[in-house]
């Protein structure tokens, strides 16, 4: 038998099924694990058995999911809630999405064996509006599932009732740490607060509430059908069963791909992914989105889980993992999700709100050759700083690009500050187009294609780009027929 | 009560399970500095939303930094409040909030007052690295009648939000805006003014910066005391004499009557006059109201409004117009002391100095910022002309003070003038809340019964808790009395009216933690919630110290009636001491 | 539709489904027919999968040709969007990428009449649960 580098348990039925017909799920074993964990098993014993399985939350964090269940279990309430997170932010990510537009019943009936497992009978799902695929097939799932009988009161003949309702993210990207979130269901402004109290303890409108993300949730009813002890097999010591990413940046199949924990970066890349476009070279590898790191060539080898990905200066985040060849500058790159964290922080905490901003316009300077080489010390300093005193996630991760690109490819920040270069030739502020006299003929052409004015010469005579007035358009470039415009 | 030992900077200490790491610090001696947090001991306002991230300490085991204001001590936990990480931290947080913030401090109205300067000072910020090409977060101003929001200055501490919404249910003020933008405000970022604001003042009492400030009116009282062609009066409110000295450094709790009188008179002012006088005279109308409408009630009017509600707080009469004007027709129409005192000045006054109303110039010394709102009301106005041209907050009148070149503190006492400076015991402790009620209860119940008070104090209408109850009797007859401090308590008073479950035949208001004494326009507390309750002794002290305690007894008051008004409630009475409300509920609008 | 009541219920008619479907699919049938399924998730929208669908409907009938045009989610390849899986009885499905309204007609004339295999075909490259 061909041994595959992919395992699909996650996105089983995504790309099978027909997802607004709950028969073609039905077919394919759906509900059949609500319906053991009602009929032959106690709550007790489905905590037992998701925490046999070793499953780890794939928001981001990596929680132990049976024990955080446990803990909602025992705290008594008249009522609790399941809250499913489908607030996907991370830039690139899509991972969620595809699972609810593939497979919404997977999702429906794990949040129905929570409920069971942890004593709650209503279910939310807070999913960005900007999903409005997602929700649709949401909805008509939701409505099938109670049609037939499978959500709603006294599921299996049982005493067991279960709801799920919408709610809908206006797409702050805070809004999916969890006590954001729930403050935003409440209808409040989504930011976070200090954790204790947990959502387990004090949730939603007050009440113990269970929080996992879509990927964790699908993971369940299959670990229910086929047992822990299937589920465990799969992945590595501490990380079990397989993780799905949104390949995406510079490989040639970029795409969503499940591959089992252990992994390493080398096979999801080269043999997954197909290797580099256009037979470039691989320089980098982001993890985690915004609060991730850059990975590189030395990491390619490392066993693919929760833990050794933060061991290497990164973390596994929800699934977003972005490939750079060597065309893209790493200062950039920092900068880019410093521009998105700086976008999406709530603003709650002063190191986030304007630590962040600082860490931009740094970068920004840097990119622009208007850096010193004291600003790197500073970097680092104030991204340890937001990192060590930020009240949420969001601002405890945000250095980490910069941090992790500061580690692996401080040479590049050097020749920024001091050479005023960009190696991957990516910050325009730092190129200068020139004219290789050998090569000009002096045609004219790229003097009256300049906008601005900026190139001079005598007519059949070498011609000079006044690099002051250039606005590095590229216009020259384009029209140049010689090859004699060249950049620096 | 469960306990817990921890370490401290090595020092052990044992305290109840809950207390936060700042607060077990404190135990100690150890002084974690906080920003953010502020915490009213014994009062039960505390705002921790654990933002600022200055009073971050380290705990042995955990990754990252803790909030010491909001992280809850545990068993054997080692904490340290002075490792180089983090003094680094906090020093570099605090660059990073200074970053953000006008460096515009020389001129800056919380100059010197300022808990973020005191910040930089204690954590020895000299420079902030990279300021030259950091970004600004800039804000539109906005200006109001009484209060001045300057966005620029926003740390986004969140104090006001806190006392706008949960203490005051006013619910004007919340975060808005993501990121590097936010700051509190409004809804929609629409100006005060349009808002629900009440103007109770309570957000710049709390706010640590100069982002919440009063309106100024200094510069127009001193053009007004300047011009020859003026007759320049003044009255003080019972809080004010409380609470100046604070200002010049005497102990809170210090009271200056005699002092501020001295320095009034000094100022130039050419009648230094007391609101005192005009609280006798709002006991008069609103216990007659009071009495009128029990006496009927008790005589089997159903129609009869009760409870009766106090209405010489403007900040609370904003907040009914606003929350339930539905039920407008329920406070006394007594307007409040300072309004009573401007509508006598300009006739009844000015008519025995010969002075023309429009060269007659009102200025008054209040604990609060719903004053400044207050005397710009069209209703208080004859032909464009306010009863009150000028309302100053007591931080004003301590800043016209200094300017003069007086120094409090050495001043002689001197007495007020003669006929609105007279007062009684019962106009003193309107300062305070219950204060109004009491002294209501002083007159009604001698006008009443016809019998005089063996005792005047009522001490069981005395207290800082927020609601109140009390039963007195009136001769046989029990008056159910209720008693609220802070809009939110007062919003729950007026719930159970709403739904018809209330007991009290009257109900005091005040909008303010501790009545006028804590007012948005007195000395800042700080976060000292000792300062309210020495400031409340010496208002009860000033009260004892009077000969005369109750308002019925006041010679002027008695003579204005004679000369002036006939009696309490009369048509003339009506005209200038009587007001009526508007509904508000509908006014805003969201272009 | 009535209601699921037991477990049994739910046995039964996954049961049921399950064999309609082995009917469908086998090649011996009469009611076998052949399955397109459309890979419909954003990706695919955004790529054009819904105009691809439409023309796979509407020419199939005018070729007269009997088959179920179903949507589905995202099959994950992302950079070979639209993608479609045809299923002809008694065959593995085939999955193609870069599917354009010109290749859903090259796979009717020549994949789904003739048999004929073109370009753009996606080998499957991962285990199911079930193996």
């Amino acid at each position: 038998m061909t041994k595959y580098k992919q395992i699909r348990i996650v996105l089983n039925n995504c790309g099978v099924i027909d997802p607004e017909n709950i028969e073609e799920s039905i077919a394919r074993d759906s509900y059949m694990a609500l319906g053991k964990c009602i009929t032959e098993m106690t709550p007790q014993d489905v905590i037992k058995e998701i925490k046999e399985s070793g499953l780890r939350g794939r928001g981001g964090g990596g929680f132990p999911t049976g024990l955080k269940w446990e803990i909602a279990s025992k705290n008594h309430a008249d009522q609790k809630y399941v809250v499913c997170n489908a607030d996907e932010g991370d830039p690139g990510a899509f991972m969620d999405r595809s699972v609810l537009e593939g497979d919404p019943h997977a999702v429906l009936e794990a949040m129905a064996i929570c409920g069971y497992a942890i004593g709650a009978t209503k279910g939310l799902i807070y999913i960005r509006a900007e999903y409005p695929m997602a929700i649709k097939r949401l909805k008509i799932a939701i409505d099938q599932a109670l049609e037939y009988g499978l959500l709603g009161n006294n599921i299996f003949g049982s005493k067991f009732d279960f709801n799920i309702e919408l709610r809908y993210g206006a797409g702050a990207f805070v809004c999916g740490e969890e006590t954001s979130l729930i403050h935003s269901m409440e209808g409040l402004r989504g930011e976070p607060t200090i954790k204790p109290p947990f959502p387990a303890e004090k949730g939603y409108l007050g009440k113990p509430t269970n929080v996992n993300n879509v990927e964790t949730f699908a993971c369940v009813p299959i670990i229910i059908r086929k047992g822990a002890s299937w589920f465990n097999k799969i992945g590595t010591e501490k990380s079990k069963g397989t993780k799905v990413f949104a390949l995406a940046g510079k490989v040639n199949n970029v795409g969503l791909i499940e591959v089992p924990m252990g992994t390493t970066l080398r096979e999801v890349i080269f043999e997954i992914g197909g290797g580099i476009q256009n037979g470039k070279k691989f320089k980098a590898v982001q993890t985690g989105g915004p609060s991730g790191g850059c990975l590189t060539e030395k990491h390619l080898d490392t066993p693919i889980d929760f833990d050794n990905l933060i061991a290497a200066g990164s973390m596994m985040g929800s699934g977003g993992m972005i490939v750079m060849d060597e065309d893209n500058c790493m200062v950039s790159v920092a900068k880019f999700y410093l521009d998105f964290t700086v976008e999406e922080s709530c603003g709650k905490c002063s190191p986030c709100r304007i630590g962040n901003k600082r860490l931009y316009e740094l970068l920004e300077r840097i990119t622009k050759g208007q850096g010193v080489m004291d600003d790197l010390q500073r970097l680092r300093n104030m991204s340890n700083v937001i990192k060590d005193t930020s009240l949420c996630g969001l601002g405890q991760t945000s250095p980490n690009p910069v941090l992790s690109t500061l580690d692996n490819f401080y040479d590049e920040y050097v020749a920024h500050i001091k050479d005023h270069k960009c190696p991957a030739g990516q910050c325009k502020d730092l190129m200068k187009y020139f004219i290789i006299a050998e090569n000009c003929v002096g045609c004219t052409a790229c003097a009256r294609v300049c906008p601005v004015g900026a190139i001079t010469g005598e007519k059949k005579e070498p011609h000079f780009i006044n690099s002051e007035i250039c606005i590095k358009c590229g216009a020259c470039m384009e029209r140049c027929k010689f090859d004699a415009i060249i950049i620096k | 009560m469960e306990k817990v030992k921890l370490s401290i900077d090595n020092k052990l200490v044992e305290v109840e399970k809950g207390t936060t790491i700042y607060k077990a610090a404190k135990q100690l001696g150890i002084d974690i500095p906080v920003l953010c947090y502020m915490n009213l001991e014994g009062l039960g306002i505390e705002n921790k939303p654990g933002g600022c991230r200055i009073c971050v300490v380290e705990v042995e085991g955990r990754r990252n930094l803790a909030p010491s204001c909001s992280t809850d001590c545990t068993e054997g936990m080692v904490v340290h409040t002075h490792t180089m990480r983090v003094i680094n931290a906090r020093r570099t947080v605090m660059e990073f909030i200074l970053s953000d913030h006008p460096k515009d401090c020389l001129t800056c109205a919380k100059s010197g007052n300022c808990e973020l300067q005191d910040m930089a000072v204690k954590l020895g910020i000299r420079e902030i690295p990279g300021q030259e090409y950091a970004a600004m977060s800039t804000y539109k101003m906005d200006f109001s009648p009484s209060i001045i929001r300057d966005l620029d200055k926003c740390i986004m501490c969140r104090r006001c939000e806190m006392m706008c919404n949960e203490f005051q249910t006013v619910g004007a003020l919340s975060a808005f805006n993501r990121g590097f933008q936010s700051a509190v405000g409004p809804a929609f970022e629409m100006d005060i003014e349009d808002s629900t604001c009440t103007y109770c003042g309570q957000c710049v009492a709390v706010c640590p910066t100069g982002a919440l400030t009063e309106k100024d009116h200094t510069r127009d009282v001193i053009n007004a005391l300047s011009d020859p062609t003026k007759t320049v009066i003044v009255q003080t409110a019972p809080a004010v004499r409380a609470a100046l000295g604070e200002e010049f450094g005497l102990k809170p709790g210090t009271l200056v009557t005699g002092k501020m009188v001295t320095a009034l008179r000094r100022l130039g002012f050419n009648y230094v006059f007391d609101t005192d006088f005009a609280a006798d005279l709002t006991i008069m109308e609103e216990g007659t109201e009071l009495l009128g409408r029990l006496t009927k009630f008790l005589g089997g009017d159903k129609e009869v409004k009760l409870p009766i509600l106090t209405s010489c707080c403007p900040a609370w009469v904003n907040f009914f117009e606003h929350n339930f004007p539905e039920m407008k027709d329920i406070p006394s129409t007594a307007r409040s002391p300072q309004q009573m005192f401007g509508a006598i000045a300009k006739t009844y006054f000015a008519d025995k100095i010969k002075v023309k109303r429009e060269d007659l110039v009102v200025v008054s010394i209040m604990p609060c910022l719903a004053k400044k709102y207050e005397a710009q009301r069209d209703e208080f106005k004859v032909d464009g002309n306010p009863d009150v041209d000028f309302s100053l907050s007591t931080r004003e009148l301590a800043h016209l003070i200094k300017q003069a070149n007086l120094d409090l503190k050495t001043l002689p006492d001197e007495d007020f003038d003669k006929p609105l400076g007279e007062s009684t015991g019962a106009a003193v402790i309107f300062g305070v809340t219950g204060g109004v009620i009491e002294a209501a209860t002083r007159t009604a119940y001698e006008l009443h019964t016809g019998k005089k008070l063996a005792k005047v104090e009522f001490e069981q209408l005395r207290g800082m808790e927020f609601i109140r109850k009390a039963t007195i009797d009136f001769n046989g007859t029990p008056i159910n009395i209720g008693i609220a401090h802070g809009l939110g308590n007062a919003r729950k008073l007026l719930d159970e009216i709403k739904a018809g479950k209330s007991e009290f035949h009257a109900i005091e208001i005040m909008a303010c933690p501790g009545g006028c004494i804590g007012g948005g326009g007195q000395p800042l507390h700080h976060s000292d919630s000792s300062i309210l309750k020495a400031r409340t002794k010496a208002i009860y002290a000033e009260d004892e110290g009077k000969v005369l305690r109750k308002s019925h007894e006041n010679p002027y008051i008695i003579k204005l009636y004679e000369e002036f008004l006939g009696k309490p409630m009369s048509e003339k009475a009506h005209h200038l001491l009587h007001t009526h409300y508007f509904d508000k509920s509908g006014k805003i609008e969201i272009s | 539709m009535t209601k699921i009541k037991t477990i049994a219920d739910l046995v039964k008619l996954r049961d049921e489904l399950q064999s309609k479907q082995a009917l469908a699919d086998s090649a011996d049938n009469a009611e076998s027919i052949i399955q397109i399924k459309i890979g419909m998730g954003t990706s695919g929208i955004a790529s054009g999968a819904k105009d691809v669908m439409d023309f796979l409907i509407e020419a199939l009938e005018k070729r007269n040709i009997e088959a179920i045009v179903s949507q589905t989610g995202d099959m994950g390849y992302s950079y070979a969007e639209p993608t479609i899986s045809v299923k002809k009885p008694g065959k593995s499905p085939i999955i193609f990428g870069y599917v354009n309204v010109q290749k859903a007609d090259e796979i009717i004339e020549k994949y789904i009449k003739r048999d004929e295999l073109v370009e753009g075909v996606i080998p499957v490259n991962y285990h199911t649960i079930d193996n």
